[in-house]
């Protein structure tokens, strides 16, 4: 599972905190806190387009069970007011010593630099709960999706196909 | 039609032949199981040859089952390119803990080499 990767999160803000994005908006980051109606809104309106390898499912339904089932692990949210605008996510591998890593930032927020302290911000707390191994899949072809994994760390694990394997361990100095 | 659903064990194939079956009951459309022997399945091709034989029997199916040695992905594809087949049906993948859907190495060649259609059963 390990790379070379290694994440050192003492330079990272740990949630919950704000900033300023590119468009002058204040967000705040902070962790899940069982705002899961505000999370639903955020991936009912998400563009289809942006979907990663089937997640966040579209429908109803699916949707509401694939959301149950990632809150169950490390959750971080981004707030503009009281609307969720980006949600970064750790889920355990069953039997293993291993999180998995899934980053989302609504349209209206993206390249304003939200995904960046979001993904700074999850990682922080994760490693505040006890994770170190972390992981994650990314189309080949989202090179702005590895750019920003590779700004924090992670290193290709595996790469053979549609998808490249990325993984890191949080360390903090 | 003629259909060839290659099967190498793993959960996501098990779950692409019953529902070929159920599709094939339907239409009457002639399948052929090709075992083949796939790197990611715990199972060997022993196993998943029983276990097909099983499968295709529980649907009360007719189906003839064929075992295909070699490198899984050109196999397949030689197979159904040689014997006049019109679509070739493989599992669709299986999911992370995450829910991400991780396409496995057989069907990534098999979708990037095959002139037959090929169908990725969700």
């Amino acid at each position: 599972m390990n790379g070379d990767g290694i994440t050192d999160v003492s330079g990272f803000p740990r949630p919950p905190f704000e900033f300023e994005d590119a468009e002058e908006r204040v967000i705040g980051i902070r962790e899940f806190d069982g705002e899961r109606d505000a999370l639903m809104r955020m991936y009912e309106e998400y563009d289809p387009g942006d979907r990663a390898q089937g997640i966040p499912p579209v429908r109803g339904d699916a949707l509401e069970r694939w959301l149950d089932s990632i809150l169950k692990g490390v959750n971080a949210v981004s707030w503009d007011g009281d609307d969720a605008v980006g949600h970064a996510t750790l889920v355990e591998d069953e039997g293993m010593d291993a999180h998995e890593l899934a980053i989302f930032v609504a349209q209206s927020h993206q390249c304003a630099g939200v995904g960046s302290r979001l993904i700074r911000g999850v990682l922080s707390l994760a490693y505040e709960r006890g994770v170190r191994d972390v992981w994650l899949s990314v189309e080949r072809w989202n090179r702005a999706a590895v750019r920003l994994y590779n700004g924090v760390g992670f290193e290709k694990t595996r790469q053979e196909g549609f998808e490249i394997e990325m993984a890191t361990r949080l360390t903090e100095s | 039609m003629k259909t060839v659903l290659g099967m190498g064990g793993t959960d996501d194939s098990i779950r692409a032949l019953e529902h070929t079956l159920d599709r094939v009951a339907d239409t009457g459309d002639d399948l052929t199981v090709a075992v083949i022997e796939n790197p990611d399945s715990v199972p060997d091709s022993d196993e998943v040859k029983d276990r097909a034989k099983e499968i295709v029997e529980e649907h009360e199916a007719d189906a003839e089952i064929v075992h295909l040695s070699g490198d899984p992905g050109s196999a397949i594809v030689e197979f159904a390119e040689s014997n006049g087949y019109d679509e070739i049906v493989l599992g669709g993948g299986e999911t992370s803990a995450m829910g991400k859907i991780q396409i496995g190495r057989v069907a990534e060649f098999v979708l990037l080499n095959s002139h037959t259609s090929v169908k990725l059963v969700r």
